[in-house]
């Protein structure tokens, strides 16, 4: 499928978990299912969010593993940990600005979303892309895109001062370049103005 | 895909332990068997064109005749060295009227051989080999071809080489 991009749109998520549930059922998975799915915040929204991997161009998860297991593809596809080298030490995990990486305790071994390497090589679309009823999950071109959405798609993202470039388009607010996200902004002190509203 | 790769100049460990599999070093099975059999055919043709070489070139080699000494300028188990068809050679006095001559190349890995005079053979100190002062034939050491031996005539009071053989290659 040449030309065809992922898209992640987390505002249409709807909750329906079938990303989950599809991305289980996928055969290679193995009864694994590597989407992030996210309550938003929990008391207040029924809103979620589902992702899948960003791919990275330079993935995080990859320049932190000590044991060298992470690797990423000629065709830009950051795959699981390979299964001999990985020592399950979760730096991987812990280093993903988007939170991807699981490490799969029983397996001792990280495993993440590789975009349905055997069918998106296959030409078919991603499992969860294929489920998804809003299309908050969507493999389409850009074309299509820009035909249906009133979104940005951008692939710049800023996390404080790291700046990452991304296979996986987020879906932006049409004036916004990239998305910034400083954790510190999310950090609550106590002299915080913002304790009184918590 | 060079356009994934960071610019930046990067550490030599994470050159070689790459997380980009397209700038891996690793050696593929596939790709060391490809490796082994073309140098193992190269190698196959180069020995088959060294022997077609050495095939050819032994039926042009004409020896010219050379004095090489007096009779009797040496005494019996006296050696002298002399420079024959560009090789350095040994000419042995074994008798009161028996010469022999040889390379002085041994056909190892061309050390100078020397005449061992108690023990009456031709020695080649680096790696103790011994050759027969008799024929140049082997005796004990490491390979198996005989010293290239100089065919001696005697004309007049001269001894005058005219050949040599064995030894090729």
């Amino acid at each position: 499928m040449f030309g065809y991009e992922f898209y992640v749109d987390p505002s249409r998520c709807i909750g329906c978990q079938a990303c989950v549930k599809a991305c289980e059922e996928c055969e290679t998975h193995r009864g694994v299912s590597m989407i992030n799915f996210d309550y938003i915040d929990r008391p207040d929204t029924i809103a979620t969010g589902a992702y899948v991997c960003f791919h990275c161009d330079e993935p995080t998860c990859a320049m932190v593993c000590p044991a060298d297991a992470i690797k990423k593809g000629e065709d830009g596809i950051v795959q699981s940990a390979l299964k001999p080298r990985c020592i399950a030490c979760s730096n991987c995990v812990l280093a993903c600005p988007f939170g991807i990486p699981k490490v799969v305790v029983e397996r001792e071994q990280m495993m993440k979303c590789d975009m349905c390497y055997d069918r998106t090589s296959a030409g078919k679309r991603p499992m969860c892309a294929t489920v998804c009823p809003s299309g908050a999950l969507l493999y389409a071109t850009p074309e299509q895109v820009a035909r249906t959405r009133r979104e940005k798609p951008t692939n710049v993202f800023y996390f404080g001062a790291q700046r990452i470039t991304t296979k996986v388009f987020m879906m932006a607010p049409a004036e916004r370049e990239f998305v910034s996200i400083d954790i510190t902004d999310y950090i609550l002190e106590e002299n915080d103005a913002r304790f009184a509203t918590v | 895909m060079p356009a994934l790769r960071p610019s930046s100049k990067e550490p030599l460990w994470r050159e070689e332990f790459s997380i980009f599999t397209a700038d891996e070093r690793y050696v593929g099975r596939r790709q060391m068997t490809k490796f082994l059999t073309l140098t193992s055919l190269s190698m196959f043709a180069g020995n088959l064109w060294l022997l077609a070489r050495s095939i050819l070139s032994k039926h042009d080699t004409a020896y010219p005749a050379a004095a090489v000494a007096k009779v009797g300028e040496i005494p019996v188990g006296g050696v002298k060295l002399f420079q024959y068809a560009g090789e350095q050679c040994i000419l042995v006095r074994i008798g009161e009227g028996s010469y022999a001559a040889y390379s002085q190349k041994c056909t190892h890995l061309s050390c100078s051989v020397y005449y061992a005079r108690e023990k009456d053979r031709l020695e080649c100190p680096c790696h103790e080999r011994y050759f027969s002062v008799r024929d140049g034939s082997v005796l004990e050491g490491p390979p198996t071809r005989p010293l290239p031996k100089v065919t001696l005539e005697q004309r007049g009071s001269d001894l005058v080489a005219v050949g040599m053989s064995g030894g090729e290659g």
